[in-house]
């Protein structure tokens, strides 16, 4: 106790110098949290979005489906089992059904994914309602509506209201080609549902394919327990459709520690400057303080604590200023570049930070320990001191 | 408390047994000096009593600060023993060593030493803090030590905004505040003119008057010299003569010179 008040005395008396660290180390402490709370929000913004608008609850893939391998999709769908139709039936659950098409966008051709969704389903937060038949026309008068994402939009160079061809290869393998009429463009931030993709109504699709009643997978609402093995088909569950995401947005994660670890190694280094120039500049200091009676082990344990209150008072400034900053940020949002649109995953427009009592006081903690280390470290010199040495030091 | 050594003194044709603080037996101090060796104390023998006034006088380099570093613990000696208040200071660890300078001994630099980011009132009750002795305790011996120096005015100024004899007595009030039975003084005067240097000479004079404290000097300076009830001087690490005045030529009280 006694040790805590003459540390606290002699680094609040050492006046600017401590408020500079303090200051620098108080930075590193916002920078760590606010670095920790982005990448925390993003992992929950990217999920969220994902799961919102591709995974649902989890799926059911057509034992032959190899998202990674597109050569497969003439032959992945089979007809929807009768054990999930009455998920169907009742919308907790909605088929998907995919085929390889091309395209020609201003003369070129592009390979894309023709899926097919029921205009109808709300398990997804695609706007699927817009495939749905308008002013009454049906069938071939309407055209075939499409949806395509703004990413695909660009790409193509398509609109609303513009008509494309696109030219598939049904059941038997034969080619047939139709126009699809783009109803909207959609702006949404996962990828997988846009990028050289085509949304059209199943049953145009299934029509279309020669594969009626069929589905490539099955998407089961969100919190809908899976409703067991189905012969033909196999149940990804949310962890295992998540799991490229969650690794593609650790590494990303520690692409940023390694930011805030450099910073966190230069208020290291402040700190540790300031006890290696406290050894040297204090001698005389430390002498008189042996003199008076001070034993070795209580005057490191002192200068290691002034250290360590390098950490403490850090944290307290951090508070003060970096809670109404953090909150601030946390409340409305980071706004994201045009750029982060290429990362690979889920972004919005906006980042909403995500700050937990565990990660505060997780980095307070961590912010705190290394203090005392590097405090600690060049202290140890003060071991080494003789009393008369010290006593002969430069002046206070 | 401590045990102290016992010598005896022929007095008018009796023995009597005096309490000797602090013996050395055939002190030797030896400091590596390149591939030389330079000898600090040679030989020394000497005997300080409790409530003696003394002062080890002598050149630059005669080994007045060495030897008061070791009666300190400061230092340890390289051959011969050094007995204060019953410690053999060759054989102390240095907790031993810290723990004697805390209880017993007080110092008072030539520098002053005062702590920088201390006021005047913490740094005189900072060996109180490392005795523990309790807070209202404290804040009473410190206003007491500054009462005697005549400080006690200037308990929240900081050392920077203090004069030199002002900076001194409040090494002397650091030094006697935890009332300890030896201070020892490094040149205490040599930072310090003529009439501060007197000041604080009075001022210990008093002191050892009053709470028997025994003051050891290192010092080369006339001003000191006149107030030591015994002078012992050092030439080449080695006791040229130890002198008992019984009259000082400078007391406490007096502001004229007096004859030995």
């Amino acid at each position: 106790m006694q040790l805590l008040k003459l540390a606290l005395r002699n680094i609040l008396g050492a006046g600017l110098r401590t408020w500079l660290n303090v200051t620098a180390l108080s930075f590193s402490f916002v920078v760590i949290v606010f670095l920790q709370g982005f990448y925390q929000g993003m992992n929950d913004q990217v999920e969220r979005a994902t799961v919102d608008a591709l995974y649902g609850g989890g799926q059911y893939w057509q034992e032959r489906y190899d998202p990674y391998d597109p050569l497969t999709l003439e032959s992945s769908h089979a007809v929807i089992p009768p054990q999930l139709q009455p998920l169907v039936e009742r919308g907790a659950a909605t088929p998907i059904l995919i085929h390889l098409a091309s395209i020609y966008p201003e003369g070129r051709y592009q390979t894309v994914l023709l899926k097919g969704i029921d205009p109808s389903q709300e398990v997804l937060s695609i706007p699927s309602s817009l495939l749905k038949p308008t002013g009454g026309l049906k069938g071939d008068e309407a055209g075939i509506p499409a949806l395509i994402g703004s990413r695909m939009a660009k790409s193509t160079g398509l609109k609303k209201g513009d008509e494309i061809t696109v030219q598939w290869r049904d059941i038997h393998g034969t080619f047939d080609a139709r126009d699809v009429t783009i109803m909207d463009v959609f702006r949404t931030t996962v990828q997988e549902i846009d990028n050289e993709q085509i949304w059209i109504p199943l049953g145009r699709l299934q029509q279309m394919t020669g594969t009626p009643s069929q589905a490539t997978l099955m998407v089961l609402n969100k919190g809908l327990q899976p409703p067991g093995t189905v012969p033909g088909w196999e149940f990804k569950s949310l962890d295992f459709l998540l799991s490229d995401l969650r690794a593609l947005v650790r590494s990303k994660t520690i692409g940023a520690s390694i930011l805030y670890l450099v910073l966190l190694l230069l208020a290291m280094l402040a700190i540790f400057d300031t006890q290696v120039l406290s050894i040297f500049h204090r001698r005389k200091e430390m002498g008189t303080l042996m003199a008076l009676g001070m034993t070795r082990s209580r005057l490191i344990a002192l200068f290691t604590l002034e250290g360590a209150f390098h950490g403490i008072l850090a944290a307290l400034l951090a508070t003060a200023y970096g809670i109404p900053l953090l909150w601030y940020v946390a409340r409305v949002g980071w706004e994201l570049p045009e750029a982060m649109d290429q990362v690979g995953f889920a972004l919005g427009e906006r980042l909403f930070p995500v700050y937990t009592p565990a990660l505060v006081l997780g980095t307070a903690l961590l912010v705190l320990i290394v203090t005392t280390i590097v405090s600690y470290l060049p202290t140890r010199k003060i071991a080494r001191l003789k009393p008369t040495e010290a006593l002969r030091g430069r002046t206070l | 408390m401590t045990k102290s050594s016992v010598r005896r003194r022929a007095t008018g044709g009796q023995t009597v047994q005096i309490e000797a603080l602090i013996t050395t037996t055939d002190l030797e101090k030896i400091y590596p000096l390149g591939l030389t060796t330079l000898k600090a104390l040679d030989r020394v023998n000497l005997s300080v009593e409790r409530g003696e006034f003394v002062g080890l006088v002598g050149p630059s380099g005669s080994g007045k600060t060495t030897l008061l570093n070791i009666i300190g613990s400061l230092d340890a000696p390289t051959s011969g023993s050094a007995e204060v208040l019953g410690r053999k200071i060759e054989s102390l660890s240095h907790k031993e060593a810290a723990k004697l300078r805390k209880d017993h001994i007080g110092f008072i630099f030539q520098t002053f030493n005062l702590l920088p980011v201390y006021t005047v009132f913490e740094n005189v009750e900072f060996p109180l803090l490392l005795q523990g002795i309790d807070s209202s305790e404290r804040t009473k011996l410190v206003m007491d030590a500054l009462e005697w120096v005549g400080l006690a005015d200037r308990a929240d100024s900081k050392p920077a905004q203090l004069s030199g004899g002002e900076s001194q007595r409040v090494a002397i009030a650091r030094a006697i505040v935890k009332k300890p039975e030896i201070v020892l003084a490094d040149e205490p005067t040599a930072n310090l003119d003529a009439a501060n240097s007197h000041h604080i000479m009075k001022t210990m004079v008093q002191l050892n008057k009053e709470l028997k404290v025994t003051f050891i000097f290192a010092t080369h300076d006339e001003k000191v010299i006149a107030y030591l009830k015994r002078k012992i001087t050092l030439v080449d690490g080695r006791i040229a003569k130890d002198e008992i005045r019984e009259k000082p030529a400078r007391t406490a009280g007096s502001g004229r010179k007096t004859r030995t």
